[in-house]
């Protein structure tokens, strides 16, 4: 019960309260780049968020085991080298065995090759002292926090589309101010899972 | 001493995951089909969809695998059609299309309905009583058309878009931006256009517009080929029957072929 009690507090906190982008403002680049439509806003996200776990599955017995406690300064280079690799390699994979979701998530994948979502929830589950199976599942729950406001503000983007914006706010400045209004209203979350 | 062993570390992790990734590239390669990528080549490369593909490599990938006929590239003309054609060795026909706006209105020909002040773009225009313009199948002029050209074929004069020939290739991407569908792709080279889209009957179309049609069926009786009908109250051109004579021209008295 005390586990299932920890990862659902885990879940909860990675996808709401400690939301990856409107919270900790990891993963900005693609929050702003990819999220004119829902739809690719989505396909960028779910690659993301399977990113994020598999660079957890890997990175995080690379530095229980091979690092340890006296060589943690290495853990950024270490882990963007491993990180970028993981990605070549899953983007190969797919392409031989999944050509679907190769073909779904595309050029998405190499984008999140220096995402520092992805590095930033790899570092902080190492640096947060957490096990193997909570660090995997706090991946995903940045990973689905990342969807979530992803899909929020492509929606809210979409609406900003037809709506009649001043002249001198049109495009990036109007898109970090609704950005901004996004994040406040997940202050709102705080507290909540502990 | 000391550095030796993180200089180490990394170097193996860099070691594995490079060598890594070098056999699973091998082993897991996918081969591209070596036409495809010739196929690409050939191809403008504007991603523009005119073809009906997700962009030029979809496009091209539908070639090499015979599902698609080499002739569909819109810009690429009957440049890229050839030398398709002849990578695939196949005979094709090639004849090149131009967009044609079927509107002879402008701001000082054509009467305003009322005072438009909303978002400056045809379709949501044309949502409030069908535009602002009197002649409800008329040019609204607010630019969809120039707007979706990826070529910059359209300009806009006097409140009115026109297309440059030499520049247009056909994609047909302002086709579907106009709200009011006056805009259809031609045989490039022809010198005798409808220049108008009012379906209505002839005294209403007087009324709103100097250089319209009002299907007098003085063109349909002049035409020696029997190229030029009037149907649902305006006059169509049959461009495979057209000899580019221009009696038709002539005879119209409401200036409406041009």
């Amino acid at each position: 019960m005390n586990k299932v009690t920890a990862i659902t507090s885990i879940l909860l906190a990675g996808i709401l309260t400690n939301n990856m982008v409107l919270s900790k403002f990891l993963g900005i680049c693609p929050f702003l780049g990819v999220s004119k439509k829902v739809k690719t806003a989505l396909s960028m996200s779910i690659a993301v968020t399977l990113v994020m776990v598999i660079a957890t599955a890997v990175t995080w017995p690379i530095d229980t085991y091979i690092l340890k406690d006296n060589l943690n300064y290495l853990q950024t280079v270490v882990f963007i080298l491993v990180i970028a690799a993981i990605v070549q390699l899953i983007e190969i994979v797919l392409k031989k065995y999944i050509p679907p979701i190769y073909k779904a998530l595309g050029i998405y994948l190499p984008l999140i090759t220096t995402n520092c979502a992805v590095l930033g929830i790899t570092l902080l589950n190492v640096q947060n002292n957490l096990d193997f199976v909570s660090s995997l599942f706090n991946a995903f729950a940045a990973g689905t926090g990342f969807l979530l406001a992803m899909i929020l503000f492509a929606g809210v983007r979409e609406r900003l589309e037809t709506a009649d914006i001043p002249e001198f706010l049109k495009g990036l400045p109007i898109t970090l101010i609704a950005a901004a209004l996004v994040s406040l209203s997940f202050l709102g979350f705080a507290g909540i899972g502990g | 001493m000391e550095i030796l062993i993180p200089v180490i570390i990394v170097t193996i992790i860099g070691l594995v995951a490079g060598l890594g990734l070098a056999l699973a590239s091998k082993f897991m390669s996918v081969p591209t089909d070596e036409k495809q990528e010739k196929i690409r080549e050939c191809l403008p490369g504007a991603n523009c969809g005119a073809c009906g593909f997700s962009g030029c490599d979809g496009y091209s990938e539908a070639i090499a695998k015979g599902e698609a006929e080499p002739n569909l590239c819109a810009p690429g003309g009957a440049e890229a059609a050839s030398k398709l054609a002849e990578i695939l060795g196949v005979q094709i026909d090639t004849n090149p299309k131009v967009a044609f706006i079927a509107c002879g209105g402008n701001r000082e020909i054509t009467k305003t309905k009322y005072l438009y002040s909303g978002m400056m773009s045809c379709a949501a225009a044309n949502l409030v009583h069908l535009g602002p313009v009197e002649c409800e199948y008329g040019c609204i002029g607010y630019g969809d058309c120039f707007k979706a050209c990826p070529f910059g074929a359209i300009t806009m004069q006097n409140g009115k878009p026109v297309i440059c020939e030499d520049i247009c290739v056909g994609c047909g991407k302002c086709v579907n931006a106009c709200p009011k569908s006056l805009i259809s792709l031609i045989p490039k080279g022809t010198t005798v256009r409808v220049n108008c889209s009012n379906k209505q009957k002839g005294a209403n179309v007087v009324k709103v517009c100097a250089v319209s049609c009002i299907a007098c069926g003085l063109c349909e009786r002049t035409c020696e080929n029997g190229a030029i009908k009037v149907v649902d109250n305006i006059a169509v051109i049959d461009y495979s029957l057209c000899t580019k004579c221009g009696k038709c021209k002539d005879a119209c008295k409401r200036k409406a072929i041009v």
